[in-house]
């Protein structure tokens, strides 16, 4: 049995492993979770999005939460970005997209150049 | 919105941007009572009383991305159209609470639908924030706190990720286990 001390030494210890993730990471990914984002299948998108890197055993990218971007006839919107800082935005994202997108972009480096969006 | 779960998890969200450590969902689910209720309790940085009374407008948002916030008055309208309503109540640098009460055999209400998955998604999404869900019924309580993810993580040495699927397995089975044998609610 495990004390509310433990488990949150084992919570720190999560949190360090996710901060390393992201400070090391080669891909951040966010998926937009305003209402226009959930109403649209946001939350299929990031389930996809974490099964699929579990899948795959992809360990440098993070995957993060963002609110509403204000594109909300493009929901569900999920955002990579590089560690050059270069973010590309996909739009309309389906599941199947989505795992599209960690198979190609995040694994191989290929954008998936459907759905791809220009925010400006 | 298709299901309860969906609104919950936008709901949720808005504590999370309030900048809250610590979210509690809970259900209540009586059939004996004809009644639902959803409480999201929160640690954010909560509202003053005059945003408290604005924050219902659809035209109002603390947002910068756009000019209307329709997450709550839409679960507002779900909720009176299913001869219930919904409350705020919020200080201030202490939270927010809000209170959503539905009849529960109303013609229109949506199903409660996945929590799993809205709630594992929350938890990976935030992992600073500590979350706690309850779902009462007329047949049993579950409860689920994101240590248990964080707990499983130390026993099996694995990444935290690898841990979705089964912990929405394992809440969904709960659920089921507590399923009102009167009313299902899925």
């Amino acid at each position: 049995m495990k004390t509310l001390a433990d488990l949150r030494a084992i919570k720190e210890k999560a949190k360090k492993e996710m901060a390393t993730r992201e400070q090391s990471a080669k891909y951040r990914i966010s998926v937009a979770m305003g209402t226009c984002g959930i109403a649209a299948g946001a939350r299929t998108v990031m389930s996809a999005i974490l099964d699929e890197l579990s899948k795959r055993g992809i360990q440098d990218a993070a995957v993060s939460q963002t609110g509403c971007l204000g594109c909300c006839d493009q929901e569900p919107i999920v955002q990579v970005t590089d560690a050059d800082n270069r973010t590309i935005t996909y739009g309309k994202v389906s599941a199947e997209m989505a795992r599209k997108i960690i198979a190609s972009h995040v694994q191989d480096g290929k954008v998936v150049s459907d759905h791809v969006f220009d925010m400006a | 919105m298709r299901e309860l779960a969906l609104n919950i998890l936008d709901i949720v969200m808005n504590a999370v941007e309030a900048g809250a450590s610590r979210i509690i969902v809970a259900i209540d689910e009586r059939a004996s009572a004809n009644r639902l209720c959803v409480r999201i309790r929160d640690n954010g940085r909560g509202m003053s009383e005059e945003m408290v009374q604005r924050v219902l407008d659809p035209f109002v948002t603390t947002r910068t991305t756009r000019s209307v916030g329709m997450g709550l008055s839409m679960f507002r309208q779900i909720a009176r159209q299913c001869g219930g309503d919904l409350t705020i109540q919020s200080q201030l640098g202490r939270g927010t609470l809000v209170t959503t009460m539905f009849q529960l055999d109303s013609l229109n209400r949506p199903p409660i639908g996945d929590m799993a998955e809205s709630l594992v998604n929350l938890i990976l999404g935030s992992l600073d924030v500590h979350f706690y869900y309850a779902h009462h019924t007329d047949d049993g309580a579950f409860g689920f706190d994101s240590f248990w993810l964080f707990s499983r993580m130390a026993e099996q040495d694995c990444q935290i990720l690898a841990l979705a699927g089964p912990a929405k397995i394992y809440i969904k089975e709960r659920l089921k286990s507590i399923a009102s044998k009167a009313v299902s609610s899925n």
